[in-house]
Formats: structure tokens, C-alpha cells, sequence
């Protein structure tokens, strides 16, 4: 045994790092990932790497449509993440994000083309709203209630959900389709505009920013400052604890998941009633799952998720264009998203964690 | 058997005479830290074959980290260990094992999901033949009496039958440095006995045993020689039948068990809290609490003495609405003599009643407080609820907080540290202080001086005897018998779920309560 | 009816095995507790990484013969690199690294789809060759190629035998795989390292070591599946996307078949059967929209699985105890 050497650096938690030390380890990480990215793109296109940055800005803020879409998208991606948080701050693994998103959209879609020339225009949005968010709010509390009946475990029954709703729209697609045959619904009263949500200021891109915005402070205040905000916090850190001073574990989970649920089904209404006009299976995007990504980089704190989401769409429409400018496949951006994400979440590592090594000398063979 | 007997403990036959023991294993200054905590401090330690050594120590004083650095769990900051002579090191429990050390844990280490014999042979090296496994443990149980069913789950299994699993487990691989962390804390009497047979047969084949203990009776017991450390300090190693425990208790508490702790006369005892036939069963269906009664008078603090696990924590969160109950009445007689049923209200129904009760559990980070939250945020725990505004009120418990943290001499930056960051006994504070705040009418606590210093836990004694005074009805579940002796007006003996006795603490002796303490075993 | 499932059969085995690969794959990983939640992107990167490796070596070989060796190794080879460089990377962040497993797996999923895409629209760009789309149909006609006598065999052979060599191996896999969980003592240590790492720790097996090791060959199996669909399935042909949501399928497949991959043999070949139920359903064409309805049958039956399974809370039944959380010794 004796002629074992000693461990050379073992890993010990820190006790807490400051912030701006964490941030800065943060921003050295996007930093190398921007700079492997950059070689990665002059090694497939073999333009220099400041032209890729350069594309990449031009490729978010090139034009004013061109910010107005980043904004767009960034709104639509915050408004998912922050849909998502109040659930992961409660240790709920809520990554069904995707079908909740689908299921809002579905039900606004449905009102528009079911309600169509039934009912005048106001009362047919009124009606949107609350079918997408009751839509919404019923595939949170699906998840929620196995969980807190028999602790149904939360990450793989949300993960189905995403899957059924996916096939919803697919079915209805079909039902709906226009023309017969096409498979796909199309502009959805494109005439009549019906249902369409309205534009603010003339401009069809500041509705979803200003929901957006009041729904990433609405959160803010409510996890911060009222009593189910806190009450779920508490859940999430000690069900112990939460038991203790008599709050209900099962109220709370299903309330606030049926929150987070109808939270993302705002989104899918705005992506259908405001956005898209129309209803596919992926008009999510994978934004469900992104979300996850945003409010996990965000340390779920609502207000530091409009950087970290305007990162990830500033990235991926930056990664766009390059795919465009350099007749790359437009796939091209989710590889760049992808190593970003993984230098971001490795270096959370060096944040929480430090190695210590060991600094004994003169031990005998 | 014989044959097979041999094969497991195959070092018997070179086992040596009593009086020529080989060192087994040496520790020179060991320190380890975690954090700011020093939870191991320049610690020396011998422990030599064909011996039982009793590591006495209260708790808090290092004794498991020590033992963990032994078979691998942690890695010491500083210091050598030597095993047999040879400078080792030991960087996971696999080097311990590969040099013969097995240690149970006070926390079994078992997968639940697998079998006896699965989890025996877990970890070992070679084709796994499990019949054959089967085999050799049915033999090794044979030998010593032990009582498990090889192809049992675990998670079908009772707390005494997952400590023999664990102990076979050892003894499989043929450890001889074996230590065993408080190994009787969850055996009844019986079963203590039957297992110190087994180690004083280990010790006679010469293999070295550690057992890690707080308990006075199990040193004199069993053990050859007892190893003493005070606050992560090591203090010395004294031959057992040479050492009269007064000496050892000395060493071991480090001052004259003396307390003057206050006792101020109770003013007006009434009726608070009647218990009458209470049965509590786990969720798991063992009996926790079987038929308790006894009543808590206002103005008093009723002290709750019991080995740890004896229905202590179940007692007091079925008074809170925590724990739900199997039959029995817990009533709480108002000022005006009207009674309330609690039973089978939760929390929050007592709390809405208008029984203004107060507890202060024994996992103060894991169910007292969010670890995770600032002082301000925790203060809020009891009050939130308040007022009728969907926002949470944050002034009055800012202003609370900075009252307990002035009041009570709470070490800590500002109010907006996360209490995880304080140490044990202003974690206690905070979480006594809050308590308190409410004005309560009952005051439940459970080992509410655990890990705290000297001072800090005369801080808490002074705060207890202040609610006492105001006419609150105090409940102090302890461990420490002179704590008990010289706080509380009447001690309840709790032992294996039952009332073993209650007694007055003024006249209370120490022997008898200990007498109680074992009286009822927990199996009967 | 016999017709049905003689027609029926084949192909619901044809569906199946990519989501068997998955999901044996996804099992091992997930009993020594990581959730690997980037499989689809796993599988995606197998599939990529494999059609890279035939098309350079169809490109070089010209019109010339195929060497029929190389044209199944270099495929094959090129795909277990694949998927074992993501699994490693999986491995790294969520075990080394302790990151959240969740969030490393959509990551990984982003990405392994992404690459899978990229390349596949752009190797014919990158590589400047001369064809207009990537079909590697030369190369698929080794991996498809069924036993010489199937044909010979009738009913049974068009039923067991008519498979390419893939399918079968997917199927030893699966049933090797239950068979190492259940039986060897690495199966044992992997289960504990699941259910309990402390306690496999303290019983001195390696946690660390055999976390990297599930789920880089979990990740190697799964990245098969992606090989098998666009070397036989799909007849060498990549079009973006085509491969779906199969790999969030195999990790449904994990839990309705209760983390049992002897169980996911004959599950695998339900759930494809399920995928393709709509084609063998007398209303026909007249009503697409139900074949929707029955592709969504494969995710509520896996919830209801999920819920029941929980409901009776019958411990083996459970997911591993430690599944997504990363193990830390000091921790405690």
C-alpha cells in the first residue's frame, strides 16, 4: 500500500464565491466558447474569425427588422423561461415547457378557426386567452398532481407531455388543414384577420416584448415578494421545513405548476394569435427545452433571464446568418448554441468547487 | 462449518497472545477541517489487535470524522496513518478495505433495492456467485448467531437486521480493523448484548475494533481501552478497568459536570398539554409510541429523557400536528379550562385555532429553517401568512430579526446572511428566537443545546427558563442527564416508545433515571 | 389477420430497432443514475457520424467496387466514435464537472441534432464533392443484406430472418445488457452506483469511473440506433430531421418497459408497431389525422406506466434512486 502516491489535488466546495468573481468566471467561459466557436467557422468557411463575429452581429442587429425579430424571439424565449422558473425553484423539473407552449397555441389556434365568424373579434381573443391559459394550466397540473399524490417522477412524465401535445397539433393540423391534402392549416383567417392579436404603437412586434416584460417582473414580484412566492420557494428548499410550518406541499405544487403551465401557453398564444398566425407541431421550436437552459444560466432569477435568453437568441440569430452569409446549413447555429451552452455549464464547476492541492513534500517510497 | 469458518476468518490461526499485541493502526496528528469548522485537531491515535477500543466522546467531538478519515470517507488536511507499521494512505474506502479496515455506519450503507447477499458482496472483485455467497454468509451467521435472510431486500428489513447485514458485510471480506460508529443507538438491550458477544469473539481472534460511543456503561462494558476527544481534540487513551468513569467523564466533558443552571420555582402550575394513551406508528408500520400519557402544566418545563430513537421525535411532532397518531388524545387546556383536541390537526389548523404553540426541532436546518434563506426571510417562516394582502408583510420580520440578533448575541454580518452561513449555535439562536417571538403558550424543543458551546447553550437555557416564567408550558426533550437534572421540574423516562417512568427533577437521581432509561426494552 | 401481422410484423421490427438501440442504451445509463436527456441527440450524431465515414469512403473508392469489410467497419466505427465523444462529453460536465444533468442533456440534444443536420445538408458542400444528394445506397446494401437463405424460409423467414445484420445485433444487445445488469457483479455495481453512490462508494467500487463507463457504451449503443435508421431503414438516404422524435421515443421506452432492456426486445417492436399502426387501419386515407392519434398511443401509454408504476410504489420498480443527481463524496 505504502508505495501509493499521494492524491495529487482532491475537490472541496466553496464556501461562496462573489458575484462579480462568478460572473467573471462566466463571461471567460463565454469568451473561450466564442473563440472555439470562431475557430470552428473559419475552419468550415475559411473566413477570418472577425468577420464571424462580425457576421454574428449583423446577423441579430444588421437592420432594424432584424433587431425588432431578435427582440421578438428573445421575448418569446423569456417568456418561457421565466414560465418555467417559479417550477424549478420549487425542485419541480418542469421540462415540458415545449408541450405547454403547444397546447396554449393549439387552443388559441382552435378559437380562431372554430369561433371564426361565430362571435365579434374582441370576445373571440377574450376567449383565446382563457382557453390557451386554462390549456396551459391543465398540462402543468397533470404532472404536478402524480407528483404530489405519488411522487411520480416530474422530468420524464413532462417529457411525455411534450410528446402528446406534439401529436395533438399534429392530429388537428390534419383536421384543419387548408387546403385538404397539405398537411399543414396555413395564415389562419388570413382575411378577416380574426383572432389576430393587435399591434401596439402600429408596430407587430411590441405586444409580445411588453408581455414579456410584465410577466418577467410580474414574476419577479411574486417569487420575491407574496406569500405563494414564498411559500414556494420554501417548498422547494425543505419539504421539511414546509410540512413544518403547515404549508400544504401538494397545494403548492399543483398551484404553481398550473401557473408555470399557463405561463407557457401565453407564450404559444402570442406565438400563434400574434406571431406565426398559424399552428405546426414545431412551433415551439425547441424553445421549451432552451428555456431550461436560460432560466438554469439565470440561476432562475427572472431579471437575469432577459440576459441570459437575449445571449442564446443573439447567438442563434447571429449563427443564422452565418449559415446564410456563408451557405452553411441553417443547423449550423444549433452547433454553435450547443458549445456555448456547454462551456456555460461546465464552468459553473469552478464557481461552485475548488481543487486544492496538496502540498506535503518529502514522503518516503 | 468449521472449514468454512476458517476460510473466513483465515487469520485466526496466526492470531498472537493477548499480551504481545501488534499495533493495528497509528494516527499522527490528524487534522481536517471543513470550512471554517475544526472538526479534527492534531489528533493521535493507537489502536493494537486483540483489543476493543471504545472512542468516547459527546457528540460534536470528531469522533465519526475521525473514524471516516480511517476508512476513507474523508481525506485528512494534515497528518499520517500507519497500519501495521507501514505509512498508508487511505483515499477512498477501497484502500481502507484493501488493508482490512470495515467500518459501520451509524447511517447503514445499503442499497435498498438489493439483497442481503447482494449488498454483502458488493464492491468485491471476481465472478459473482451469489448461491455461493449465499452460502459462505449463512455460515458466517451460524457462527455468531446473527438472524438474516440472505435474499431478503433491504428495504423490507428492520433497523437491528440492516446493522447485521452491514456487520456480516464486514466480516465477509474478512476485515480485522473493524470500527463500529454508535453501533447500539437503534438496538434494543438484547440485541446490544448479543452484538457485544460477537465483538468481544472478534476480538479474540485477534482483530482490532473501534467503537465509537457516548455511552458510559458500553466503555465499561466492553472495551480494553478507551480513547477520549474533546471538541475534535484528542485528550488520551487510558486502560478501562484502571479508569473510574469519573475520571473518564472528566476527561471526556473536560469540566466538572456541575451546571448551576437556573431553576427558578414554577409559578402557578396549571394543566397545558394532556397526553392521554398515545399511539404512534411510522409510516412503515413499527410502533413509535405506544400508550404515552403524561400532562405538561403551565409554568413548567417538562424534561424528556431517552436514548436517541426512542419515540422522542414523534412525541413532539404529533403535539405539533406533524406527525398523525394511531389512537389517543392530546388536549390543550385554555386558561378559562376549556380543552381542544389537537390530534389530527395539522400545523396550520392548530396555529388557526389560536394555539399559540411554538417547536423547535431537532434538524434546525433541515425543518427549523431554510439554510438557503437570509435571517430576515427565516423570521418570516412563522408570520407569513399574516394579514390578508397577498403580499407577504418584510418590515416585521426585518425588525424581529435584528431584535433577536441584538437580544440574543447573534454572531453574524447583517440580516441578510443566509443562515447557512452562521455557525451551530447561532443557528440555534435564531431559530429559538423566533420561536419565542410568538408569544407562545407551549414550547416545544428538542435537543436545543446539541453542538452548541458552553455559552450558547447557557443563552438557551436563559431563554427557556424566561418562557417558564411567563407561564409557558415547556417540553425539552434532552440527552444530557444533568441538563435534564437541573433544568426541568419534572423528567418523563421515555424507553422504546413507552413511559417508563416520570420523575421530579429536584430530586431526580442520576442512576434511577438511567435505570429507566433501560427498563422497557424496545423489542417486548 | 395473419396477413395483417405478417405484413405488419416486419415492419413494426423494422421501426423498433433504432428505438431499441436507444433505449437499451438510455437503461444503462440510466442505472448508474444519469439521466441522459441528450440520446436524441446521441442517436442523431451516431447516424451523422456514420454516414461521414461511408461517404468518404464511397467518394474514394469511385465507381468502383465497395470492399465489403470496410464498408460496414468504417460506417460503424465512425458512429461508436461519435456517439462515444458525446457520451464522454455527457460524462465530463455531469460527473466531473457535477453539472445539472437536465440541462447538460437538452444541451447535448441542441447540439447532436444540430450536427446531425449541419452536416448532413453541408457534407456535400464541405467535402466539394460531385452528387446531388447523400445517398449511400451502395453501402446500405451491405447493412440491409438479410441472410441468403431468408428468402427460402417462407413465412418464418420473412418474419425472423429478413433483417439486416443490425437488427440482430440490437437484440443480442438488449438481451445482453438485462442479462450484465442482472447477473455479473459489474451489473451489480452499476445498479448500486444508481440506487446509492455513497453506498457503492464506501463499498469501494469507483462511482466516477463507472458513471463515464454506462453512459459513454450507452451512448455508443444508442448511437447505433441513429447508424441502423439511415444505413437500412432509410436506405442510406439522409434528409434533415427525418429521424424525428425517435430518440425521445426510446427514452419513453426506458420507462414503460420499467429500466428492463430484455423487456424493451419486444417493446421496442410494439412501439414501432404503434408507429405504423395508421397504415394497417381500414379507414385509409380517408382520415389521416388519426394516425396522429395513434403515433401519441406510445407517450400515454408510457405516462400511465410512469403513474402506475409510482401508484403501487413497488421498489423495483421505481427509477434508480439517485437518477439525476450528481454524487459528490464530501457532500455529506
Amino acid at each position: 500500500m505504502n508505495n501509493h502516491k499521494e492524491p495529487l489535488f482532491h475537490i472541496v466546495k466553496r464556501e461562496e464565491m462573489i458575484w462579480y468573481r462568478a460572473w467573471g468566471i462566466r463571461l471567460i467561459a463565454i469568451v473561450a466558447a466564442l473563440i472555439v466557436c470562431a475557430i470552428l467557422t473559419t475552419v468550415l468557411t475559411g473566413d477570418n474569425p472577425i468577420q464571424v463575429y462580425a457576421t454574428i452581429i449583423k446577423g441579430a442587429f444588421g437592420s432594424k427588422r432584424k433587431a425588432w425579430i431578435t427582440f421578438q424571439d428573445l421575448s418569446v424565449l423569456l417568456i418561457i423561461a421565466v414560465a418555467l422558473t417559479p417550477a424549478f425553484r420549487m425542485r419541480f423539473w418542469n421540462i415540458g415547457g415545449e408541450g405547454q407552449v403547444l397546447i396554449g397555441g393549439l387552443s388559441a389556434a382552435a378559437c380562431m378557426i372554430c369561433l371564426g365568424d361565430r362571435l365579434p373579434n374582441w370576445l373571440i381573443i377574450v376567449c383565446m386567452v382563457c382557453s390557451s391559459l386554462i390549456a396551459g394550466a391543465i398540462w402543468g397540473f397533470i404532472p404536478a398532481f402524480f407528483k404530489a399524490k405519488w411522487n411520480t417522477n416530474e422530468t420524464l412524465a413532462t417529457l411525455m407531455l411534450n410528446y402528446i401535445a406534439t401529436q395533438l397539433v399534429a392530429f388537428y393540423t390534419i383536421v384543419w388543414e387548408v387546403p385538404k391534402g397539405s398537411g399543414k392549416i396555413g395564415i389562419i383567417n388570413q382575411n378577416s384577420n380574426i383572432g389576430w392579436l393587435p399591434d401596439l404603437f402600429g408596430n407587430k412586434y411590441i405586444l409580445t416584448i411588453v408581455v414579456a416584460l410584465i410577466v418577467t417582473i410580474g414574476m419577479t414580484i411574486y417569487l420575491r415578494y407574496t406569500k405563494h412566492g414564498y411559500e414556494l420557494i420554501v417548498v422547494g428548499e425543505s419539504e421539511n421545513t414546509a410540512h413544518y410550518v403547515g404549508i400544504k406541499v401538494e397545494k403548492v405544487v399543483i398551484r404553481t405548476m398550473m401557473m408555470s403551465g399557463a405561463i407557457c401557453a401565453l407564450a404559444g398564444l402570442l406565438l400563434v394569435g400574434s406571431i406565426n398566425h398559424t399552428v405546426t407541431t414545431t412551433i415551439a421550436g425547441g424553445q421549451g427545452f432552451t428555456a431550461v437552459m436560460v432560466s438554469w444560466l439565470a440561476k432562475f432569477d427572472p431579471l437575469a433571464m432577459i440576459g441570459t435568453s437575449l445571449l442564446i437568441v443573439f447567438l442563434e440569430r447571429g449563427a443564422g446568418e452565418i449559415s446564410t452569409t456563408f451557405h452553411l446549413n441553417h443547423s449550423f447555429s444549433d452547433i454553435l448554441t450547443g458549445i456555448i451552452l456547454f462551456f456555460i455549464i461546465g464552468c459553473e464547476f469552478f464557481i461552485q468547487y475548488r481543487i486544492a492541492f496538496h502540498k506535503k513534500e518529502g514522503r518516503r517510497g | 462449518m468449521r472449514a468454512a469458518s476458517s476460510l473466513v476468518f483465515g487469520r485466526m490461526e496466526r492470531s498472537g497472545s493477548l499480551d504481545n499485541k501488534a499495533i493495528a493502526v497509528h494516527m499522527e496528528s490528524i487534522t481536517k477541517t471543513f470550512g471554517r469548522v475544526v472538526a479534527n485537531k492534531d489528533v493521535n491515535l493507537d489502536v493494537y489487535r486483540g483489543e476493543i477500543l471504545a472512542l468516547l466522546g459527546e457528540n460534536g467531538s470528531g469522533k465519526t470524522t475521525l473514524m471516516n478519515m480511517l476508512s476513507g470517507i474523508y481525506y485528512p488536511d494534515e497528518g499520517k496513518i500507519f497500519v501495521n507499521g507501514q505509512e498508508v494512505l487511505i483515499r477512498s474506502p477501497k484502500d481502507a478495505h484493501a488493508l482490512g479496515i470495515g467500518m459501520v455506519h451509524q447511517h447503514f450503507k445499503l442499497v435498498d433495492v438489493l439483497t442481503a447477499t447482494e449488498n454483502i458482496v458488493l464492491g468485491l472483485k471476481g465472478r459473482l456467485d451469489l448461491k455461493e455467497s449465499a452460502k459462505k454468509i449463512r455460515q458466517i451467521c451460524d457462527r455468531y448467531g446473527f438472524e438474516i435472510d440472505p435474499d431478503q431486500k433491504v428495504y423490507d428489513m428492520s433497523v437491528s437486521q440492516k446493522q447485521t447485514v452491514e456487520i456480516v458485510k464486514i466480516l465477509f471480506r474478512g476485515a480485522d480493523i473493524l470500527i463500529l460508529d454508535e453501533p447500539t443507538a437503534v438496538l434494543t438491550p438484547q440485541e446490544a448484548d448479543r452484538l457485544f458477544d460477537v465483538l468481544r469473539n472478534m476480538r479474540d481472534d485477534n482483530k482490532a475494533i473501534i467503537i465509537i460511543t457516548h455511552k458510559m456503561q458500553e466503555v465499561q462494558s466492553l472495551s480494553d481501552k478507551v480513547a477520549i476527544l474533546r471538541k475534535g481534540q484528542y485528550i488520551d487513551t487510558l486502560v478501562t478497568r484502571e479508569t473510574p468513569i469519573s475520571q473518564m467523564t472528566k476527561l471526556m466533558v473536560g469540566r466538572k459536570t456541575e451546571l448551576n443552571i437556573e431553576r427558578p420555582e414554577p409559578k402557578d402550575p396549571k394543566p397545558r398539554i394532556v397526553v392521554e394513551n398515545l399511539t404512534v406508528r411510522s409510516i412503515d408500520g413499527i410502533e413509535r409510541l405506544s400508550d404515552v400519557s403524561f400532562t405538561a402544566n403551565s409554568g413548567e418545563i417538562l424534561g424528556i429523557a431517552g436514548i436517541s430513537g426512542c419515540g422522542q421525535k414523534e412525541l413532539l411532532e404529533a403535539i405539533a400536528g406533524l406527525q398523525p397518531a394511531e389512537s389517543g388524545n392530546i388536549f390543550y387546556i385554555e386558561d378559562d379550562g376549556s380543552k381542544d383536541q389537537l390530534l389530527g390537526l395539522d400545523a396550520l389548523k392548530i396555529q388557526e385555532k389560536g394555539v399559540a404553540l411554538s417547536f423547535v426541532p431537532e434538524d434546525r436546518l433541515g425543518m427549523g429553517l431554510v439554510a438557503n434563506m437570509n435571517l430576515a426571510d427565516n423570521m418570516m417562516l412563522r408570520s407569513f401568512r399574516k394579514g390578508h394582502s397577498m403580499f407577504t408583510d418584510r418590515v416585521a420580520p426585518k425588525k424581529l430579526a435584528e431584535t433577536v440578533v441584538e437580544d440574543l448575541n447573534v454572531a453574524t454580518p447583517d440580516i441578510e446572511t443566509p443562515v447557512r452561513k452562521l455557525s451551530g449555535g447561532n443557528v440555534q439562536k435564531i431559530l429559538v428566537g423566533r420561536e419565542i417571538a410568538s408569544a407562545p403558550t407551549v414550547l416545544l424543543t428538542a435537543y436545543a443545546v446539541r453542538g452548541l458551546d458552553i455559552n450558547s447553550s447557557y443563552t438557551i437555557y436563559n431563554l427557556i427558563n424566561r418562557q417558564k416564567e411567563r407561564g409557558v408550558a415547556v417540553i425539552f426533550v434532552g440527552e444530557d442527564l444533568d441538563v435534564l437534572m437541573e433544568l426541568c421540574d419534572k423528567i418523563l423516562v421515555l424507553c422504546g416508545g413507552k413511559v417508563s417512568g416520570i420523575l421530579d427533577g429536584r430530586t431526580a437521581d442520576k442512576d434511577e433515571i438511567g435505570m429507566l432509561m433501560m427498563k422497557v426494552g424496545g423489542g417486548d | 389477420m395473419l396477413e395483417l401481422i405478417l405484413a405488419l410484423f416486419p415492419r413494426a421490427v423494422v421501426q423498433g430497432i433504432p428505438l431499441l438501440f436507444g433505449s437499451t442504451g438510455e437503461t444503462l445509463t440510466e442505472k448508474a443514475g444519469n439521466l441522459n436527456l441528450g440520446i436524441p441527440g446521441v442517436m442523431y450524431v451516431g447516424a451523422i457520424s456514420g454516414v461521414i465515414g461511408s461517404f468518404f469512403y464511397e467518394q474514394s473508392v469511385g465507381d468502383g467496387q465497395l470492399n465489403g469489410f470496410l464498408a460496414i467497419a468504417i460506417p460503424m466505427a465512425c458512429s461508436l466514435l461519435g456517439s462515444f465523444l458525446m457520451g464522454l462529453l455527457y460524462s465530463f460536465l455531469t460527473v466531473t464537472l457535477r453539472a445539472n444533468q437536465n440541462v447538460t442533456g437538452l444541451a447535448m440534444t441542441t447540439f447532436g441534432i444540430g450536427f446531425g443536420n449541419f452536416f448532413g445538408g453541408s457534407l456535400i458542400l464541405i467535402a466539394g464533392a460531385d452528387v446531388p444528394s447523400i445517398a449511400l445506397s451502395r453501402t446500405s446494401a451491405f447493412f440491409s443484406k438479410s441472410l441468403p437463405f431468408a428468402d427460402r424460409c417462407g413465412v418464418l423467414g420473412k418474419l425472423f430472418l429478413s433483417y439486416g445484420f443490425l437488427a440482430y445485433l440490437a437484440i443480442f444487445v438488449g438481451f445482453a445488457t438485462s442479462r450484465i445488469l442482472r447477473h455479473t457483479r459489474v451489473g451489480l455495481h452499476i445498479r448500486s452506483v444508481g440506487e446509492s453512490p455513497a453506498t457503492a462508494d464506501a463499498a469501494g467500487i469507483n462511482v466516477m469511473r463507472y458513471k463515464y463507463f454506462c453512459t459513454c457504451i450507452g451512448c455508443m449503443i444508442a448511437g447505433l440506433g441513429g447508424l441502423y435508421y439511415v444505413m437500412d431503414y432509410a436506405c442510406g438516404v439522409w434528409s434533415n430531421d427525418a429521424f424525428g422524435d425517435r430518440g425521445w421515443l426510446a427514452i419513453a421506452l426506458v420507462i414503460f418497459t420499467i429500466w428492463r432492456p430484455s423487456v424493451g426486445v419486444f417493446a421496442s417492436i410494439l412501439f414501432g408497431g404503434l408507429y405504423i399502426l395508421y397504415l394497417y387501419i381500414p379507414s385509409g386515407m380517408d382520415h389521416m389525422e388519426y394516425k396522429e392519434l395513434y403515433k401519441m398511443i406510445p407517450y400515454v401509454v408510457t405516462l400511465i406506466v410512469l403513474v402506475i408504476t409510482s401508484m403501487r410504489n413497488k421498489r423495483e420498480n421505481q427509477p434508480p434512486a439517485s437518477l439525476g443527481l450528481s454524487y459528490f463524496r464530501e457532500d455529506r
